[in-house]
């Protein structure tokens, strides 16, 4: 029997690793959603494609890891701004909801072409070799140590690009006024694509880190991670970075937590009860903030 | 030429006896046909299955389309009038002695299913948009992992053995009965609140639109209508499992309200129709009867590297069609309009079937 | 209005579709027989289908290559009808019906999933068609849930659900010894669910106590929280009843965390994907299986072969499920005494010893479920090794 605190530092891990990978999906929808007010559902998708991409680049290519990630993100990022030029720039002025469908519409195509190719479940050859240290009982993979620390790093990056770089402040104007900033000589169009490829790329890289931490991949996981990733974000507040950063980790750390705690049978119930109760709560998430709304 | 074809359609619609005659010659049909197997079974069940879809998409649009909110929780609703109706056949009616039970049966799970509508739309007074959808998400987990929890009422195996109690003719029935209760909850005074809701929540409290009420009523006979649809498809299908009523059966029926078109009852009942036919269509046996006329030359390649892989080819073709869709005609194929039959009297000029104007009721709907 | 003309237009399309498919195809006046074959193509189990059609296309063109079949003194063509139910049961229906009413096929194979089986099986006993289904193993597919009995048209190919529980249980406390054993299992899968709860009760009866009863839902794929939970309650061998996907990562991420107890699975480990999947995670465990390609019978061998040479991968057990129950269809047709559905479920009833590639299959009287033996294989050196025979 293991102690009790070394049991709930090993959970403590295990969502910690959960929690940073929502993190990295949650993100791109949380950008999206800042800068267009759109609910991108095709992102759970570019994930799963950026895992497939991982699975080719491993056994087709066989790079070494850092090229693979490098790979996968750039060319997730392609795959996100291929879309958004697609199916996203007409439906600009329409409403809202009609590029959500075509989000769907676009998610479903996504997976239904990854399953003409690939209808059996593949294995992603190991890209870093995995060490187990056991600290007083507790084990340590080092897989799961560089996940977390990549993802941290990933983001601490983005923060700076967001808050320090030009392109990061022409985001956040235009997900404050997308009518005027225009006219201050912003090229919206080109930084909205460059939203779309931060955000793909970053789902890039989060396919990438799965497959590693969870090698067996099929063309439909990433449905279930897509929708608690949205979640994660809309709990966190979405359209903000943090705030998606946070709600990610609340997800993951609660999904393990009620596995610890309770019967593993109740964990949906328990997860979405909870998840309801904050949001009624909290309307517009944790750190959203309420849309002044003129009469 | 045209002109003078639209004249008289819309004469013949203005007619009184237009809607009962309609009504008429539907329920006649229903009823020959399966007596005297004018079609065959297949093509029955797809016609029973396009009753259950408008029932469906009809209920999902008036919360989704005419009150613009963005509620995922439709399958979850289904879930409920589908187990609640099928226990009740199966454990508490004696329907094998009186069949009529059914319909009592029915209308008990929708019941049930309303009650759980009023659930949902408790949330929906705080809480709009996105996070609403979360909402409606969250609801519809909840009742899947009950449903599956639950051993009593089978858990993950569902319930088999259910009576088939479903037939055309009483399908539609329920389709028409329930499509004429939205259509007039629509047009009534709650069905202004509703669209008043849609377009400036706040003023229309101020205008003395009692918007807790309305909001509960919408939810509410959108939650019973999409109870029935489930107990129909239970007494159908013989058999029921929380996997069937997933976030991707939510989806389906998203996809029928959007591609028909949003706040519009025909365009429910267009994308309901078109989605399911079209679903059935792309059967690689249907694909290849339907091209067999064509010359071995065409037709074998054709087969070989297209039709046998249709299987898979559909659930590719569909999306990018429903994508192709939505890019022409961004609100749905009838968006904000509607079928000049289904529109009452007094609101027949004002309303009109012409593309609305861009006045702040687009700007309003636009912002979904 | 145009969009008055339009949407009309759009009606008037769609019911002139209606009626062709209502008109049904011309088929061409060979002699042939049609069979139906329902599979999995889209939907959550993929893998399932494509293995399951590429089976029943060797079958097919075996069959045909050899000249056909012959029923009644007359030599008839086989063609198939494949047709796709994404795991769904009101696709199962819709297909189901399309099948039997518009292409007139004189028996069904598939669905193999119990999800879509079910539905499939109602449609089919309806219309006094023949339906055998190789993969569902839910005891409801062939059962009148009203009146308790047998259905009269509808069999299958594999063993039931409780069967394997129960012989699983068996050997472990028998051969393994094991006293305390831990379950993982996927709460929103139904055959899982049952055989764990059936491997628990027996389990337990034997003697032995389930330590760790924890749960997972379809699509999960971090189990790190339940692991941590098996592992603190210190287990002889962890049950898996779980399809080989999942088993590639629980198994990984148990030996991972330093869980080095035996695994045990069932019937669903036994695909060749698994130990692609799941590498050495799983050398050295147990798991029950239709039959073993190791002591295979010829029959077996020249499957399996055939198989890895068309499509380039050794045959899973659904695979080699479905090719059985093509065979026995096929010998139900020899037996028939006319080309008809009551005479082809007649022949099917009657099969007293088919040597099929999942061993010898024969139906109890009135049954639609086979009398068929398991076998227990072991995981060794990263290929299946037959440990015992486990019969009824």
């Amino acid at each position: 029997m293991t102690q009790p605190g070394i049991y709930w530092l090993q959970q403590i891990l295990n969502a910690l690793q959960l929690g940073s990978i929502y993190a990295l999906i949650a993100l791109g929808y949380s950008m999206v959603y800042g800068i267009l007010t759109m609910i991108n559902f095709a992102h759970g998708d570019v994930f799963m494609v950026g895992a497939f991409l991982c699975f080719l680049a491993a056994t087709v290519l066989k790079l070494p890891f850092v090229l693979t990630l490098l790979l996968t993100m750039s060319a997730a990022a392609g795959l996100g701004v291929l879309i958004e030029r697609l199916a996203y720039k007409p439906l600009r002025h329409a409403p809202r909801v009609s590029a959500i469908i075509t989000a769907l519409g676009v998610g479903l195509f996504l997976e239904n072409l990854t399953l003409a190719f690939y209808p059996y479940p593949q294995h992603v050859p190991p890209l870093l070799h995995n060490v187990t240290w056991r600290l007083g009982g507790v084990a340590f993979s080092s897989l799961q140590l560089i996940v977390i620390s990549l993802s941290l790093t990933l983001m601490l990056v983005l923060d700076y690009v967001v808050r320090r770089t030009s392109v990061g402040v022409a985001m956040r104007a235009i997900s404050w006024d997308k009518t005027f900033v225009p006219l201050m000589g912003v090229p919206v169009n080109l930084i909205i694509s460059i939203t779309f490829a931060i955000g793909a790329g970053l789902a890039g890289a989060a396919g990438t880190m799965y497959s590693l931490a969870y090698p067996v991949i099929d063309p439909y996981m990433g449905i279930m991670v897509g929708w608690k990733a949205f979640i994660a974000a809309v709990v966190g507040g979405i359209g903000t970075i943090r705030g998606a950063v946070i709600g990610a980790f609340i997800l993951g750390g609660v999904e393990i937590m009620v596995v610890a705690l309770l019967p593993s049978t109740y964990r949906d119930l328990v997860v979405f009860s909870l998840l309801l109760t904050l949001i009624v709560i909290r309307p517009h998430g944790i750190l959203g903030a309420p849309r002044v709304q003129k009469v | 030429m045209i002109a003078a074809i639209k004249k008289h359609w819309n004469r013949t619609l203005d007619a009184r006896w237009t809607l009962p005659a309609g009504l008429a010659v539907g329920m006649v049909l229903a009823f020959a046909i399966p007596h005297f197997g004018l079609l065959n079974n297949y093509v029955q069940l797809v016609l029973i299955y396009v009753g259950i879809n408008i029932i469906l998409a009809t209920s999902l649009n008036l919360v989704n389309g005419y009150m613009g909110e963005f509620s995922l929780a439709h399958a979850g609703f289904m879930a409920v009038g589908a187990y609640s109706s099928a226990l009740l056949t199966m454990k508490v009616l004696p329907v094998a002695a009186y069949p009529a039970l059914f319909h009592l049966a029915i209308l008990a799970g929708g019941l049930i299913t309303a009650l759980l509508g009023l659930l949902v739309a408790l949330p929906s007074f705080k809480v709009r948009g996105d996070y609403l959808a979360i909402v409606t998400l969250a609801f519809l987990m909840i009742v899947k992992s009950a449903l599956e929890n639950i051993d009593a009422i089978g858990g993950p195996r569902g319930i088999s053995g259910i009576p088939r109690l479903t037939t055309l003719p009483w399908v539609f029935c329920w389709t028409t009965a329930l499509v004429w209760l939205i259509r007039n909850f629509v047009y009534s005074c709650y069905g202004r609140g509703v669209l008043a809701i849609r377009e400036d929540e706040i003023a229309s409290e101020l205008m003395s639109v009692n918007t807790r009420r309305v909001k509960v009523l919408a939810f509410m006979l959108s939650a019973f209508c999409a109870g029935i649809a489930g107990a129909l498809f239970a007494h159908l299908l013989q058999f029921i499992s929380p996997r069937v009523f997933d976030v991707v059966k939510t989806t389906e029926i998203l996809i029928m309200v959007y591609l028909g078109g949003i706040a519009s009852i025909g365009g429910s009942i267009l994308g309901a129709t078109l989605y399911t036919v079209m679903l059935e269509l792309l059967r690689p046996s249907t694909v290849a009867g339907l091209l067999s006329w064509l010359p071995a030359v065409v037709f074998d390649p054709l087969d070989h590297y297209f039709i046998r892989h249709l299987g898979v080819l559909r659930m590719i073709i569909m999306p990018l069609a429903l994508v192709l869709v939505m890019l022409f005609w961004p609100r749905g194929i009838l968006g904000l309009r509607e079928f000049r039959g289904f529109i009452p009297q007094r609101d027949r000029r004002s309303h009109g079937t012409a593309p609305l104007r861009r006045t702040n009721t687009h700007a309003a709907a636009d912002s979904l | 209005m145009k969009k008055q003309l339009s949407v009309f237009l759009n009606l008037l399309v769609v019911s002139a579709a209606i009626a062709l498919v209502g008109c049904g195809a011309r088929a061409p006046k060979e002699a042939a027989i049609k069979i139906g074959v329902i599979v999995e193509l889209t939907g959550d189990m993929p893998a399932v289908g494509a293995s399951s059609r590429h089976a029943a296309e060797l079958a097919v063109a075996a069959v045909n290559h050899a000249g056909g079949v012959t029923v009644a003194g007359k030599r008839y063509r086989i063609d198939l009808v494949l047709e796709d139910n994404a795991a769904k049961p009101d696709q199962s229906a819709a297909v189901a019906n399309k099948l039997i009413t518009q292409d007139e096929v004189i028996a069904i194979v598939g669905p193999n999933a119990s999800l879509g089986a079910i539905p499939a099986a109602e449609i089919a006993e309806a219309n006094h068609t023949l339906l055998i289904t190789p993969w569902s193993t839910n005891p409801k597919t062939t059962m009148n849930t009203a009146s308790g009995a047998p259905k009269r048209y509808v069999f299958r190919a594999c063993f039931t659900d409780p069967f394997e529980g129960r012989v699983l249980a068996g050997f472990i406390t028998g051969q393994l010894k094991a006293r305390r054993a831990a379950v993982l299992y996927d709460v929103a899968s139904e055959a899982p669910k049952s055989q764990a709860e059936l491997f628990r009760q027996t389990f337990e009866k034997l003697g032995g106590s389930v330590v760790a009863f924890e749960t997972y839902t379809t699509g999960d794929r971090d189990f790190s929280a339940q692991l941590t939970k098996i592992q603190s309650a210190n287990p002889d061998v962890i049950f898996l009843p779980a399809y080989y996907n999942d088993v590639g990562l629980i198994a990984q991420q148990a030996r991972r965390q330093g869980l080095n107890q035996t695994l045990i699975g069932s019937d669903a480990w036994s695909s060749p994907e698994l130990v692609k999947l799941a590498q050495g995670s799983v050398e050295g465990a147990y798991f029950a299986n239709h039959y073993a390609a190791d002591i295979a019978t010829p029959t077996a061998r020249e499957f399996i072969a055939a198989y890895q040479q068309k499509y380039g991968k050794t045959p899973d057990d659904v695979a080699a499920l479905t090719y059985d129950a093509m065979g026995l269809l096929f010998q139900a047709l020899k037996t028939a005494v006319a080309p008809e559905r009551e005479a082809v479920r007649n022949g099917m009833a009657a099969i007293t010893g088919y040597p099929g590639v999942t061993g010898d299959i024969r139906f109890a009287p009135g049954s639609g479920d086979p009398v068929k033996s398991a076998v227990i294989m072991q995981v060794k050196s990263g290929q299946f090794a037959w440990v015992t025979n486990a019969v009824p």
